[in-house]
């Protein structure tokens, strides 16, 4: 037997333990979701080691090549120990070091990055002539901005949803419906699309295998 | 009749999940063909960007993606790096999902083999990194410092395609096929509206609906991305485009699939409705007993 | 110090960013420079600590005889497999490659394949047409769903005079429309909604406002 034909047997015995789940949960099911947690686990070690701390960490710190040793690695050497100190509960508190570092570098960069990208653009982009190059473009461009601005007001709680408040609410939460329906429809689709991958790969790797392996 | 209606809304799911696998697997067996047609969209706006790339050029293409949506995405990555590469434009690979790193190597071996191109002159895949947003924003000011080396450990500096490109802004267009968090948001956020460069891409069809605020195009200005391949029909798309322009691309595994989609979106439609009666059925029944 | 020193790490690495964004002169850029390349650094190293729990979890799991303990040696089996097969013959092609393309490949898609049975399941069980809008929910879901696949224009051409009108993919574009105007403007309220959040929460960590990240409030 070739390592194609071990590759494409083990993947397919896999998968088919998997599917097992659908009529019940049983031992064959959870070898695989078990085997699947700690192959993935290895994969990411892997990577992380050899792909990310590697080159961009332990080549810097001892000058990898012609470069320079860059001492100032240590600090986030340091820190990355820091981290793993939270298994050990005398420790742990150290821990918050490194987490403070990746939480006050996240939200600095997702604050203006979120504010200009999903905030003001999008408010720059809903700011748009109401009448367009004919009837067609011209309702469009009206449920655009009835959708955003009465969507907005839905989502402003501060105000009881009454009188004209309430009215867009209702209208905006009625344009939220129709959004949400769409994204039913693409979620179906998304899920569709992925049974029908592994059924490619059953039907058209795997099956024609069968006859191989028994010799017909 | 009330009955039938009690019965089939207490139906064994087992039933249901039979039914779903018959109109998957039948129509594929069956090999089942429908025509794929491609309008204006974001699926043809995305291709027509990438095909308006004069020869040369240099395109980053992320694979942040896993496994678990490889079914979705990989036919994309597929027919986009076979665009990419018969039409002699520069690939740069790189994922912010480690597991990208390995799907993007298989993909970019097998298609350069077959069209001859070579590696570090023609593409060059340079891994994974951790970070998400922070690098994205890092590779902004210094790819070098970010990817000091690729995949196969060889120095950035030491890459021949790779003279002259030293942040973001360097490349012609950058392509993303995003699963999720980190993907298209942080490329648009960092790469289209801090820095200019045209942003592109697909993504699975769950995700799809959140990024048309991006798509939308106003006279006179360059949209947040040039466009947008959501899910496997978006796959099929870029199939159909292809294949339309350059007889010679080998046929790809999303337009096969379209077949078993529409047949299980048919299923499910049907399911939705059948449900729908059961319910209207008991609802009447019990308002009649009150 | 416990409190205050990470406190002060998050606030001088948060404002960084920012000048960055603000103000791209030196020493900005090149402070930004140094944060991002920690963070790659630190954030990576967090995997380990996913790493060592799942291993402790397993090896406790064992060591009690807790229910379904056998199945955690297969876990320490297929971490250790990858891991030896990595550290010995390299990750971009060999054993660990063909590896992760044969068996990690199917079992990942497997997995989230098994969510289109259930979503048909809940579909068949949970959406109703219960009320008026609900009903517009199920109707734009009907319409997508037919608009993003073939079949849907095929039937729509089963109408006579469909064929030759001047809409022969009707549902396709219809679909799409959905899509464009009224999915568009309801996600675009939910992501200024959703950005607005952001920035606010944002400013709360950068000044020590929000806490909960550090675990307490000591």
């Amino acid at each position: 037997m070739s390592w194609e034909m071990v590759g494409i047997w083990g993947g397919a015995l896999l998968t088919l333990c998997l599917y097992s789940f659908l009529y019940r949960d049983n031992p064959f099911y959870k070898f695989a979701e078990h085997l699947f947690v700690g192959m993935s686990a290895g994969y990411w070690a892997i990577y992380t080691i050899f792909n990310v701390l590697k080159p961009n960490w332990w080549d810097k710190l001892v000058g990898a090549g012609d470069a320079d040793p860059q001492l100032i690695m240590i600090i986030p050497g340091l820190l990355a120990v820091l981290m793993l100190m939270r298994v050990v509960s005398k420790l742990a508190t150290y821990s918050r070091l490194p987490l403070a570092l990746i939480v006050g570098a996240g939200a600095g960069l997702q604050l203006v990055s979120f504010f200009q990208t999903n905030g003001l653009k999008q408010v720059e982009n809903t700011v748009i002539p109401l009448v367009g190059s004919g009837v067609g473009p011209t309702i469009d461009n009206l449920l655009i901005v009835t959708a955003v601005v009465c969507g907005l007001v839905y989502f402003f709680f501060s105000k009881a949803h009454r009188g004209i408040t309430g009215g867009m609410a209702n209208v905006g939460i009625t344009m939220l419906m129709v959004a949400f329906g769409a994204s039913f429809g693409y979620t179906v689709m998304a899920r569709i699309s992925l049974l029908i991958g592994q059924a490619q790969f059953l039907l058209f790797e795997w099956v024609p295998t069968i006859p191989r392996i028994l010799g017909l | 009749m009330a009955d039938f209606w009690k019965r089939l809304g207490e139906i064994d799911r087992r039933i249901i999940f039979v039914l779903i696998a018959l109109a998957v697997l039948v129509p594929l067996a069956l090999k089942l063909a429908f025509p794929i047609p491609v309008g204006k969209g974001p699926s043809k706006d995305f291709f027509d960007s990438v095909d308006s790339l004069p020869p040369e050029s240099v395109v980053l293409m992320s694979f942040d993606y896993d496994p678990s949506t490889k079914p979705e995405l990989h036919p994309m990555a597929i027919a986009i790096v076979q665009h990419l590469m018969s039409t002699d434009v520069n690939l740069v690979a790189m994922a912010l999902w480690p597991q990208g790193a390995s799907l993007a190597q298989e993909i970019l071996v097998e298609i350069s083999d077959s069209l001859g191109r070579e590696q570090y002159h023609d593409w060059v895949n340079l891994g994974y990194k951790t970070g998400g947003l922070v690098l994205i924003a890092r590779l902004g000011s210094s790819m070098k410092a970010a990817f000091p080396t690729d995949l196969s450990e060889t120095p950035y500096g030491q890459i021949p395609m790779l003279d002259g490109i030293q942040r973001l802004c360097d490349f012609d267009m950058i392509i993303t096929l995003s699963a999720g968090d980190p993907g298209i948001p942080h490329w648009v956020m960092v790469a289209s509206d801090q820095l200019g460069v045209p942003v592109g891409g697909g993504c699975t069809a769950v995700s799809a609906p959140q990024f048309y605020p991006y798509l939308q195009r106003r006279v006179g200005e360059r949209p947040q991305m040039e466009g947008l391949l959501g899910g496997l029909r978006g796959a099929a798309d870029y199939e159909a485009l292809l294949r339309r322009k350059y007889a010679q691309a080998p046929p790809g595994t999303a337009i096969a699939g379209m077949a078993a989609q529409s047949v299980a979106h048919l299923v499910i439609m049907v399911f939705i409705v059948l449900g729908n009666l059961s319910y209207l059925a008991l609802r009447k029944r019990k308002e009649g007993q009150r | 110090m416990r409190l205050y020193v990470p406190l002060g790490i998050t606030f001088i690495a948060g404002i960084i960013m920012i000048l960055e964004f603000f103000v791209p002169h030196d020493p900005f850029p090149t402070l930004g420079g140094h944060v991002k390349d920690w963070y790659t650094i630190v954030a990576s190293s967090a995997i380990f600590l996913g790493i060592l729990n799942l291993l402790r979890v397993h090896l406790k799991k064992i060591n009690l005889r807790s229910r379904n303990w056998q199945y955690s040696p297969v876990t320490i089996i297929g971490f250790l497999g990858m891991f030896g097969t990595g550290v010995a013959f390299g990750f971009t092609e060999g054993p660990f490659f063909f590896m992760f393309n044969e068996f990690v490949v199917p079992m990942g898609a497997t997995m989230f394949s098994l969510l289109a049975f259930f979503v048909a399941s809940a579909a068949f069980r949970a959406f109703r047409a219960s009320n008026w809008r609900a009903s517009l929910l199920l109707a734009s879901a009907f319409l997508v769903m037919l608009g993003r696949v073939p079949i849907g224009d095929l039937i729509w051409r089963l109408i006579p005079g469909a064929a030759e009108s001047a809409h022969p993919n009707l549902v396709t574009e219809i679909g799409e429309w959905i899509m464009r105007v009224p999915n568009m403007g309801g996600q675009r309220a939910i992501l200024i909604g959703a950005a607005m959040g952001v920035v606010a929460t944002s400013l709360r960590m950068i000044f020590g406002i929000e806490r909960s990240y550090l675990g307490g409030t000591d």
